[in-house]
C-alpha cells in the first residue's frame, strides 16, 4: 500500500495521464451547461487569453512590416495582411544572432550532459548504495537546490576569475551544473527508488559489479526519468540569465537571453520588430522540445516538487 | 551479501586495498558522489562561504579587499535606498506570491474539471513557464511601452482611459507592472503542480461528502484543502524563494528604475557589485537575503515532514 502510494507520488506524470481522467469528475453531470459556461469556461478562457496574449503579440510584432508596427490607428493592430520576414532576416544575416544561438545550444548541451552524469552517479549512490551519511547528503543536496543564483553570482564571479574562466564558455558550462545537479539528483532519486531492489540483488548474486548494475539494469529502467531530467536541465540552462550576464563580456560568447538584452537593444523605435523576432526564435527550440515531451516535462516539474 | 563477503574472506586471502576501495559500500559511495560533490563544493559551497566573507571586506572589482568587520552592513543599514529596496522586495514577494497562489489554485481547480481538449489546454497553460523569462520579459517591456502600448491603446479605444498609461515610468505603476509580469510567469507552475496534487485526491471523498449534504465550498475547505496542504507548502516555498531572488524580469523591464522603485535585493546587489564595482557592499546585500531564504526553507522542511506523516511513509 505504502509502496503503491509512493510510486504514484514519485511518478506524477503517469498519474496525470492515465488515472483519474475518466472518473475523477464523477459528479460533473450535476452541473448544467449554462452554469458550467459561467463557472468554468468563461474564467478559463479569460486566464488562457491573458497567458497567451503576450506570445501572440510577440509573434505578430515579429512579422509586421515597419510602417504598421507603431501605427495602430491606420492599420488594425491585432492582425496584419502583409506579414514580412524582414525582421527575422535582419536577425539571422545582419546580426550575430546565429552565433548566440549556437553558444546557448553549446552551453546548454554541455552543462546538461555533465550534470546528468554527475546526478545519475550521485542519485544511485544515495538511494541504493546507502553509504554512511547518505541521508544527510540527500538533505544537503536538497538544500543546495534552494540556494538561488542571485546570492552566488558575486563570489562566483571572483572564483571564475581566479580559475581563469572569465569570459569563456567554460565559465557557464562549469557553473550551470550547480543549478542543475541538485534538481536532477533529487528527481532521479525519486525514479531510482521505484526500481525494484530485487532486480539488483539478483544481479549482485550473479556477480555483477555496482557499475554494471547501474549501466545495464538501473539506467535502462530509468529512461523516462533521464529524459525528464534532461529536458528540465536543458530548459533551465536556456533560461539562465544572471551568470551569463556577469561572467561573459565579449559579444561572441554571449547567450541568446543576454545578447538580446545587451546587444540587440538600440535606440531605434522600429527595433521592436527584430527584438520580438529574436525573442520568438530564442523560445522556439524550447517550445518544440516541450511539445514533444510534455508529459516528461510535467512529471519533472511536479516530481521535483513532490519528491 | 554480507555473508558472501565473510565467506569469501575465510577462503581468499585478505582483499587488497584496491579491491576494498572498489567494493566497500562507503568507498563506492564516495567514488559515485565525487563528480557531483566536486561541482557543488567548488562552485556552490565555496562561493557561498566566499560571499559571506566578501561581505566583511572592502573588496572592489579587480582588487582583493581587507577585513573591515561590519562596516558594509553599517553602511547599507544607514542607506535609505537599501531599506526602500527591502520594502520593494517584500512587497514584490508577498503580493506576487499571494496572487500566484490564488490564481494558480483556481486554475488548477478549473483544469481538474471535465473539459474537452484537456491535455492540450494543460500543455498550453505551461508555455509561459517554458519560454525563457528574459524573452517573455522583453515581450512585456513592449506591451508596457509608454507610447505604443497595445494595452493603453485598447483601453483608450474602449473609452476607459483618456491618456496612455506610463506603465514603467511611474514608481507605483512600474511596481504593479513587474509584479503582474511575475504573476503571469509563475501561475502556470503553481497551477500545474497543484493540479497533479488534486488528481491524487480520491473522487469518492467528494461523493461521500456530497451525499452528506456538503456544499461545494465545504468540499473544497474540508477535503481538497487539507489533502493539498503538503503540496501547497512545498510549491509555495519554491514560489516564494524564486520570487524573492528574482533578477531577470526586473533587469530586463526596468533595470530597477524609475528611481530605484522596482529594484529588488538581487538587482541592487548586481548594480552595487558588478556595475559600480563595490564587491563587498554587493555581497553584504546578497548575504542579507539569506535569513529570508532560511525562513522559506524551514517552512518547506516542515511541509515535507507533514506529508510523510500523512502518507505513513517511513523516513527514507
Amino acid at each position: 500500500m505504502t509502496d503503491a502510494l509512493a510510486r504514484e507520488v514519485s511518478q506524477p506524470g503517469r498519474v496525470l495521464t492515465d488515472s483519474t481522467a475518466d472518473h475523477s469528475e464523477g459528479m460533473s453531470y450535476l452541473h448544467s451547461l449554462p452554469r458550467r459556461l459561467v463557472t468554468l469556461y468563461l474564467p478559463l478562457s479569460l486566464i488562457l487569453f491573458v497567458l497567451l496574449f503576450p506570445f501572440y503579440w510577440m509573434a505578430l510584432t515579429a512579422v509586421k512590416p515597419d510602417n504598421q508596427l507603431l501605427d495602430f490607428n491606420t492599420y488594425s493592430p491585432f492582425w496584419t495582411w502583409n506579414p514580412t520576414l524582414k525582421h527575422v532576416y535582419h536577425l539571422l544575416f545582419e546580426t550575430d544572432y546565429p552565433i548566440w544561438l549556437w553558444n546557448t545550444m553549446l552551453v546548454a548541451v554541455c552543462a546538461t550532459a555533465l550534470s546528468i552524469v554527475a546526478s545519475v552517479l550521485a542519485a544511485y549512490a544515495i538511494v541504493r548504495l546507502r553509504y554512511k551519511g547518505a541521508r544527510w547528503v540527500g538533505g544537503l543536496i536538497f538544500l543546495a537546490y534552494l540556494v538561488p543564483p542571485s546570492i552566488l553570482f558575486i563570489p562566483l564571479s571572483t572564483v571564475v576569475f581566479q580559475y581563469g574562466l572569465f569570459d569563456t564558455p567554460f565559465a557557464l558550462i562549469l557553473t550551470y551544473p550547480t543549478i542543475l545537479i541538485p534538481f536532477s539528483t533529487w528527481l532521479l532519486m525519486g525514479y531510482f527508488k521505484t526500481i525494484p531492489y530485487e532486480l539488483e540483488e539478483c544481479a549482485l548474486i550473479d556477480g555483477a559489479t555496482r557499475w554494471q548494475i547501474l549501466v545495464r539494469i538501473v539506467l535502462p529502467l530509468a529512461v523516462p526519468g533521464l529524459i525528464s531530467a534532461f529536458i528540465f536541465c536543458f530548459t533551465l540552462c536556456w533560461n539562465e540569465f544572471i551568470y551569463a550576464l556577469t561572467f561573459i563580456s565579449s559579444t561572441q560568447y554571449k547567450t541568446v537571453p543576454v545578447a538580446i538584452v545587451t546587444a540587440l537593444v538600440d535606440g531605434d523605435v522600429y527595433r521592436w520588430g527584430s527584438l520580438m523576432a529574436g525573442a520568438l526564435l530564442g523560445s522556439l527550440p524550447l517550445v518544440i522540445l516541450y511539445a514533444f515531451f510534455v508529459e516528461h516535462y510535467v512529471s519533472a516539474m511536479t516530481g521535483a516538487v513532490k519528491e | 551479501m554480507t555473508d558472501a563477503v565473510l565467506k569469501a574472506r575465510v577462503i581468499a586471502p585478505e582483499p587488497s586495498l584496491w579491491e576494498r576501495l572498489m567494493t566497500n559500500r562507503d568507498w563506492l559511495g564516495f567514488w559515485f558522489m565525487l563528480p557531483a560533490a566536486a561541482f557543488l563544493i567548488l562552485f556552490l559551497a565555496y562561493p557561498l562561504g566566499l560571499g559571506i566573507w566578501l561581505s566583511f571586506t572592502d573588496a572592489r572589482l579587480g582588487r582583493t579587499g581587507v577585513f573591515v568587520g561590519l562596516e558594509n552592513y553599517d553602511f547599507i543599514s544607514d542607506d535609505p535606498t537599501f531599506w526602500l529596496i527591502v520594502f520593494n522586495t517584500i512587497l514584490y514577494t508577498v503580493v506576487a506570491s499571494t496572487i500566484k497562489f490564488a490564481v494558480g489554485l483556481y486554475l488548477a481547480l478549473l483544469l481538474n474539471e471535465r473539459l474537452p481538449f484537456k491535455a492540450i489546454i494543460r500543455a498550453v497553460v505551461l508555455i509561459p513557464f517554458i519560454v525563457p523569462t528574459v524573452l517573455s520579459a522583453i515581450a512585456f517591456w513592449w506591451l508596457f511601452d509608454p507610447q505604443f502600448s497595445i494595452i493603453s491603446w485598447s483601453l483608450i479605444k474602449l473609452g476607459l482611459i483618456t491618456h496612455n498609461i506610463d506603465f514603467l515610468g511611474d514608481a507605483w505603476n512600474a511596481r504593479w507592472s513587474v509584479i503582474f509580469a511575475n504573476i503571469w510567469r509563475g501561475v502556470p507552475f503553481v497551477a500545474i503542480t497543484l493540479l497533479a496534487g488534486l488528481q491524487t485526491v480520491s473522487p469518492s471523498l467528494y461523493e461521500a461528502a456530497t451525499i452528506d449534504g456538503a456544499t461545494p465550498w465545504q468540499n473544497f475547505r474540508f477535503i481538497t484543502y487539507p489533502l493539498l496542504t503538503p503540496i501547497i507548502a512545498v510549491v509555495m516555498t519554491f514560489s516564494v524563494l524564486f520570487t524573492f531572488s528574482d533578477f531577470q524580469l526586473i533587469w530586463v523591464m526596468t533595470r530597477g528604475g524609475p528611481v530605484n522603485a522596482t529594484h529588488l535585493m538581487a538587482t541592487y546587489s548586481y548594480q552595487r557589485a558588478i556595475m559600480s564595482g563595490y564587491l563587498g557592499e554587493g555581497s553584504a546585500i546578497a548575504t542579507a537575503m539569506i535569513p529570508f531564504l532560511l525562513g522559506a526553507i524551514l517552512v518547506s522542511w516542515f511541509g515535507l515532514q507533514r506529508r510523510k506523516w500523512q502518507q505513513g511513509e517511513d523516513n527514507d
